[in-house]
């Protein structure tokens, strides 16, 4: 039943974890992050913005509920956040092969192997996590004992969103307002909660010059890796900005808009990836716990004099959101989409939707 | 909510109160612990920090937060409306926290506030509103808050007919509960999976009421809990969650839980997290509560079953689960404060607006002590019988399971591994589980049962049993192995195996039983030749700190766990020899609770103040020593020789302090000793000397102590030879053991071999040592400090009962008040020699039995005792810092006053939990049964007696007294007691004898019947009928029949509620004290006052 290829992990600054392999046995190379959620490992699998990364995932037991069947239903997943997993890789401690669900059909190891991901478990993923805390962020390679090692690959050195964007434009439902999704890599979840506000979505590539386009509001999806290679995005919105009709963004969607009104954007040491973030509302008493997954953050000095942040992180003072003073334009760092994580502030999108009535 | 950040919001000052009342728990009872004490210190060190002046309640002398320093004020007064309304006139303060002090603080809370005298006297609850509270704890305004914001509840209807029974099933869906309404004990109620059944059930329900309940049965459903913190700006945050492992059914005191939630998804876990945040919002919550659900495990419907409106059992696990200070951060909230003023205490900069991320895995365990009673019911189910609890951290969770089961410390070595339990039926067990359930699982399984199988009988959730499959799976991997030398390496062990064993919690213990050692050594020694050969192979624990934020931002935390689920130590060792570790008490049992905790935390501050680095191992979630503050290195760890000498070896310490914890660090002793541990104080070998019934008393002899004629003996043919010679009765003592088979007095044959069948289980090693018992005699106690030998501080203490009674159930005065100074005089010279002979540096105890001046020593043990925290309290000389100091080898001067020169008197009272234990005998004697005590200061003894017994539950009776006063010995005891009561107007009520007895001797009585007599009027009717005010019963000898007439009586008491005495001499110095004192002359003084 246990299974014992050995696999290691590979890091730039030169330590080696040993570890068993519990998914596809292919050795892989990427940008090794962590997250400190304690549930919802398919919505995370499969969350684009992952895309390019190794995971690690600091909660130990991981596999418990096993994974559910995947179903799409017009062009929208049912459990998942996208139709396939994203992360190159899965680092866990104690793997359950065997699983507890009456919604799961299968094991997370036999889903990896599906997918062609590789996984391995039996490491020190805290001790991991202190590495990647206190020398930032690194690359890394997932490397199967049986075969010879790989170099290591920066996947930031690509146009991650370019990846995972869809290639055509796609009409979701049948609502009274007509939204635009600029698809950055979007979590179905942002489908599904627009979909229940009585919205229409047409979901367009990232680089998609949607001007031509009839709509009510503008949305910015969330998506993987370094926003500075989406500058054909940012150029749209900032054309978009001119309508005055409202725009929201989520994640990678707050720095593209953010880009737009004209601040800059730089790499955290090693993000905020996990779903106990604090983030207060600028000059209020209201704080949320948000789920978050982003390893670049904006600075909100630099924003332009039109605009001002929205939300602030209660940890680390990093930007959480912005807003134009005078526009119905604003923007979150974290997911109110949650998805996996805390659902505390999916009043984002009432707001988002109660600005184009 | 709009997108707008300038909405309005509650005013961000608040007034600060300048004085603040927290209303303590009271005496430990089951349901109501140790956690309480945290909670409340954490409350008042919350206020403290904010220069708030405070004033505590709480008659529990033994609790931390009823020592120096941590309230400004303290009243050992009883936690009741009465007493609560005449401290705040007297102190007035301007506010009261209500949410720290388990149950009796709320329901003391709430009654003061509808009798109108929080309002009256203008103080203002903290916290979550009072109205609040009452929408929490009244069922239907509870329901009905909920259907409010469509949040589903446990409901129940009421029926008349059978049809309406019908219809009403069908609209809840089956299988359902029928309950007939107004039945105590259940009669009448069931399950029905179908119509027919309903039918046939409903039908007989009626026979028994008019009225019939019918209830959907979620009985198989998950249940899982919530911790939600808001404060009085709306925010909110659940800080964990935990997921019973036992199904809803069992209460969750009585279940093995986890935490985090194992088997949800995420959407199931925030759906649940959402509804939590959602009710708590709507009811209003300031500070801390605890949701519970049922949860299907079929789909995601969900009923809430109850909410907490306080800090609770759960809370205090989830503190010490996440390392989440709730309590205090409770204490702040309710004081005006939003989570975004607060700082996450572990790490000090980030915010404690935050959740918890866990990575690791808690499971919690509870700890029964059903063997100590007589006839109770042991079977597990919605009442709570549990005593205590152990929470083990791990990171599988087979490694946090094993480690629990230890840690409960009732012989088991893990899942697996144990002697063979016998099981009759193991079906009907694993379908009707007792505290024994984890065992049964642990032999279906090794008998062959399938994961299927057992989830069928249990219901519960296949990934736990899938989990401890693996164990076993791995115990029958070892046993493969089993090799017939002690060179693993040349038996070919495989390393791998032993890790993945470690791994999954297995001790070198459990190993070492699997891979058959026992065939050819010791179990000493097979652990000792495991442990090196893992050293050899690298297989050793890791230190990781619990840091809330799964290693996220760097922490200085200093609360640490051992696991084998990692390759790097987060804690860097400097090797200083600057540690002191103490070692902790382990679960709260009966016989061993809060007391020790308070000698534990005693030694820590001593140790800090003192400039060493204090460590704690210990692993009672209840428990103040566990609160990562009170230490400058936490390890929550098992108190094992095995994973102790692992800290040592990490810690490397100046040295071990083996005397504050109770008897579990004290049987380590001599292992520690052995393995070149400094022991502080002293000797490991003079703990054996005193331990050991042997050579202690071969020692008394050689120093001229008399001691009851005793004899060690193996065998019951010598045992029954040496009771010819002394007769009965007898005390029994089993070395090593606390409480239970500390001392017990045995007057038959019958009760002996009972007795030594439970010696014999808890101590194969050491003889039973069997004595004779000397009747009518006074015990006397001698706690004190020595330092090389010499006393240098002492307490006297004096029993109210005759010897007989355990002394952990005993009425305690201090000073004596009825000893003869010549008693006195042999006491203290007694105990003087005794520990110039023992060597002694540090605490220790002696009892004594005294006759007129005839003195006998019945135990001495070089520890501190269970009433150190009394006797220091009321003598106002803590013996646990002066005793540290000795242990530290520093310089001590002998205190300047002594017990003769106090002018008030303390009385340490004894809290029994018999009305959790359906069926159990309420008799004192054989067993300490008490579960908690209270410790009362009154200007003389009979205030002392009258506060301390009211503070354990007892009532000043109105009009009507039940009296059957047993033997000859004991009615002639009691005649003084009685004619005080008639004098002051009682009316006497007596069964046959006792009647005649006292109309013999004039004193006026109506004759009752006893229930196996055919007369009326019937005492059981008398009492069913609330007729009478209180019940002194007392048994003829220590024979208790479960049928008998006194048993009827006296658990009719107990479970109407009716304040019951089953000793004489309590009782005639309870009936002395009511009828001298009035309630109203109670004097209402703070424990500062008694000067």
């Amino acid at each position: 039943m246990q299974q014992n290829t050995p696999a290691s992990l590979r890091l730039e600054n030169g330590t080696i974890f040993q570890g068993k392999s519990f998914g596809y046995e292919k050795s892989v190379a990427g940008e090794v992050v962590f997250n400190t959620a304690m549930t919802g490992y398919p919505e995370s699998l499969t969350d684009p913005s992952y895309s390019g990364q190794i995971l690690v995932l600091t909660y130990p037991l991981i596999g418990n509920y096993g994974v559910p069947a995947d179903q799409i239903k017009n062009n929208i997943s049912m459990f998942y956040e996208s139709e396939k997993i994203h992360v190159r890789g899965v680092i866990i401690s104690d793997y359950s092969f065997e699983y507890s669900h009456w919604n799961a059909a299968k094991s997370l190891s036999d889903w990896l192997k599906e997918q062609k991901i590789a996984g391995m478990y039996g490491v020190d993923t805290r001790e991991i996590t202190r590495i990647l805390r206190e020398q930032g962020s690194m690359n890394g390679c997932l490397q199967m004992e049986s075969e010879a090692p790989i170099p290591f690959d920066d996947p930031n050195a690509v146009n991650q969103v370019d990846v995972v964007s869809c290639r055509e434009v796609i009409r979701y439902g049948n609502g009274s307002k007509k939204v635009v999704l600029v698809d950055c890599g979007v979590k179905h979840n942002i489908l599904r909660c627009l979909l229940k506000r009585d919205v229409t979505i047409l979901r367009v590539p990232w680089n998609y010059d949607f001007s031509t386009l009839q709509y009510d509001g503008l949305f910015i999806s969330n998506g993987p890796g370094n926003p500075d290679h989406c500058e054909a995005a940012v150029a749209h919105i900032r054309a978009a900005m001119n309508a005055d009709k409202p725009i929201f963004g989520i994640c990678m969607g707050n720095q593209l808009l953010s880009k737009a009104g004209g601040a800059k954007i730089y790499k955290l040491k090693y993000g905020h990836r996990g779903h106990n973030q604090p983030v207060r509302m600028l000059n209020s008493n209201r704080c949320f716990i948000t789920s978050q997954n982003h390893g670049f953050a904006v600075d909100d000095k630099t924003l332009g004099s039109e605009w001002e942040p929205l939300f602030v992180n209660m940890n680390d003072g990093t930007n959480e959101g912005i807003r134009h003073k005078s526009k119905p334009f604003f923007s979150a760092q974290f997911h109110p989409e949650a998805s996996s994580g805390p659902t505390d502030t999916e009043f984002l999108f009432d707001n988002f939707v109660e600005l184009m009535h | 909510m709009l997108l707008t950040n300038d909405q309005p919001t509650p005013a961000t000052t608040m007034k600060m109160p300048q004085k603040v009342l927290l209303l303590g728990s009271g005496a430990l009872k089951i349901g109501e612990a140790g956690e309480f004490d945290y909670s409340g210190s954490q409350a008042l060190k919350a206020l403290k920090e904010e220069g708030i002046f405070t004033i505590l309640i709480n008659p529990n002398i033994a609790t931390v937060q009823t020592s120096e320093g941590v309230a400004d004020k303290i009243y050992f007064l009883p936690v009741t409306p009465f007493f609560v309304e005449k401290v705040i006139r007297k102190e007035k303060p301007d506010a009261i926290l209500l949410a720290f002090g388990g149950q009796t603080a709320l329901n003391c809370g709430v009654a003061l506030y509808q009798s109108g005298v929080l309002e009256k006297y203008n103080v203002r609850v903290l916290g979550t509103p009072v109205q609040a509270i009452i929408d929490t704890e009244d069922r239907e305004l509870f329901v009905r808050k909920l259907d409010e914001i469509q949040v589903k509840t446990i409901k129940s209807q009421a029926v008349e007919t059978v049809e309406d029974a019908r219809r009403a099933a069908a609209g809840l869906g089956y299988p359902v509960i029928i309950r007939a309404a107004y039945a105590l004990g259940g009669l009448g109620s069931g399950f029905c999976d179908n119509e027919q059944e309903l039918d046939a059930l409903a039908e007989k329900a009626f026979a028994f009421s008019p009225q019939v309940l019918i209830e959907k049965s979620l009985k198989g459903w998950k249940e899982i809990e919530y911790e939600v913190v808001r404060d009085r700006f709306d925010n909110c945050i659940t800080v964990c969650n935990m997921e019973n492992f036992d199904p809803l059914g069992i209460h969750t005191g009585e279940s093995i839980v986890v935490a985090p939630s194992q088997t949800l998804t995420n959407n199931e876990y925030h759906k649940l997290r959402e509804l939590a945040i959602r009710i708590v919002r709507h009811i209003g919550i300031v500070g801390e509560c605890n949701v519970q659900y049922a949860f299907d495990p079929d789909s995601e419907d969900y009923r809430v079953i109850e909410v907490n409106a306080r800090l609770s059992r759960s809370s205090a696990l989830a503190s010490k689960a996440t390392g989440y200070p709730l309590a205090f951060v409770a204490a702040k909230l309710g004081l005006g404060y939003g989570l975004f003023d607060l700082k996450n205490s572990v790490t000090k900069v980030t915010s404690a607006f935050f959740e918890p991320a866990l990575d690791y895995v808690v499971c919690k365990i509870p700890r029964w002590d059903l063997g100590k009673f007589r006839g109770v019911d042991r079977e597990l189910g919605s009442s709570m019988k549990s005593v205590g609890e152990v929470m083990a951290i791990g990171r599988t969770f087979e490694e946090a399971l094993q480690k629990g089961i230890r840690m409960i410390e009732q012989g088991m070595h893990g899942f697996v591994g144990n002697r063979e339990l016998e099981i009759p039926d193991i079906d009907k067990a694993l379908h009707e589980p007792t505290d024994k359930r984890i065992f049964v699982i642990s032999k279906a399984m090794r008998a062959g049962y399938t994961i299927d199988q057992i989830h069928d009988l249990t219901k519960i959730d296949r990934w736990f049993l899938q989990r401890l499959m693996h164990i076993v799976h791995t115990m029958q991997a070892l046993e493969q192995q089993a090799i017939g030398t002690p060179d693993m390496d040349a038996a070919g062990i495989d390393p791998e195996l032993i890790r993945t064993a470690k791994k999954q919690g297995f001790s070198d213990f459990q190993i070492a039983r699997a891979l058959g050692f026992e065939r050819f050594t010791t179990p000493e020694e097979a652990m000792r030749i495991i442990r090196q050969w893992r050293k050899k192979h690298g297989i050793t624990p890791v230190v990781k700190q619990i840091d809330t934020l799964a290693a996220e931002y760097p922490a200085q935390t200093n609360y640490l766990y051992l696991t084998y689920s990692g390759s790097a130590d987060d804690v860097h060792y400097t090797g200083d020899h600057k540690s002191i570790i103490v070692l902790g008490s382990g679960a709260y049992r009966i016989g061993s609770s809060v007391e020790f905790d308070w000698c534990g935390v005693q030694a820590l501050n001593t140790i800090r103040r003192e400039g060493y680095r204090s460590v704690m191992i210990n692993y009672n979630p209840e428990t103040v020593s566990t609160d990562y503050d009170m230490c400058d290195r936490l390890y929550f760890e098992e108190l094992t020789f095995e994973r102790v000498m692992d800290i040592i070896e990490l810690e490397n310490p100046h040295g071990v302090i083996v005397s504050t914890g109770g008897q579990i660090p004290n049987n380590l002793a001599l292992r520690l000793a052995d393995c070149h541990v400094n022991i502080l104080g002293t000797s490991a070998e003079s703990i054996d000397n005193a331990e050991d019934r042997d050579k202690f008393s071969a020692m008394l002899d050689r120093i001229g102590v008399d001691q009851p004629e005793w004899s060690a003996l193996t065998n019951m043919d010598d045992v029954n030879a040496f009771i010819r010679k002394v007769g009965f009765p007898v005390l029994v003592r089993p070395s090593y053991v606390l409480s239970g088979a500390a001392m017990n007095v045995c007057s038959n044959q019958e009760e002996l071999e009972r007795f030594l069948q439970l010696a014999a289980n808890v101590s194969k090693k050491h003889p039973v040592v069997i004595s004779q018992f000397i009747e009518n005699a006074k015990e006397v106690e001698m706690d004190a400090v020595a330092q090389h030998g010499e006393i240098i501080a002492y307490a006297i203490s004096e029993h109210i009962e005759y010897a007989g009674v355990h002394s952990g159930d005993a009425t305690i005065q201090f000073p004596p008040q009825k000893l003869y100074v010549e008693t006195v005089r042999r006491i203290k010279r007694i105990s003087r020699q005794i520990a110039r002979e023992l060597d002694i540096s540090g605490p220790f105890n002696i009892q004594y039995l005294a006759r007129e001046n005839d003195i006998k020593v019945i135990e001495c043990n070089l520890r501190a005792s269970r009433s150190f925290p009394f006797v220091s309290k009321v003598l106002k000389i803590n013996l646990i810092d002066l005793a540290t100091k000795v242990m530290l080898g520093l310089p001590v001067e002998k205190p300047h006053k002594s017990l003769f020169d106090l002018d008030y008197v303390g009385v340490k009272a004894s809290q029994f939990s018999f009305n959790r234990l359906q069926k159990a005998d309420p008799v004192l004697g054989v067993d300490m049964a008490s579960t908690g005590e209270v410790g009362c200061i009154g200007d003389d003894s009979a205030a002392a007696i009258l506060t301390a017994m009211l503070s354990v539950g007892h009532r000043i009776p109105k009009h009507n007294i039940l009296l059957s006063t047993g033997a000859a010995k004991h009615k002639a005891d009691m005649l003084d007691a009685a004619r005080l009561l008639a004098k002051k107007g009682y009316k006497l009520f007596a069964t046959g004898g006792t009647s005649r007895f006292l109309t013999d001797n004039g004193v006026e009585n109506t004759l009752v019947y006893w229930p196996s007599e055919s007369g009326q009027p019937q005492a059981l009717d008398m009492l069913h009928r609330k007729e009478i005010d209180m019940v002194v019963n007392i048994p003829k000898d220590l024979t208790s029949g479960e049928l008998s007439n006194g048993y009827k009586i006296r658990r009719a008491a107990i479970d109407l509620n009716i304040p019951l005495i089953t000793n004489a001499r309590l009782a005639s110095a309870f009936i002395n004290a009511f009828c001298t004192i009035d309630m109203e002359q109670i004097a209402i003084k703070s424990w500062d006052e008694y000067k």
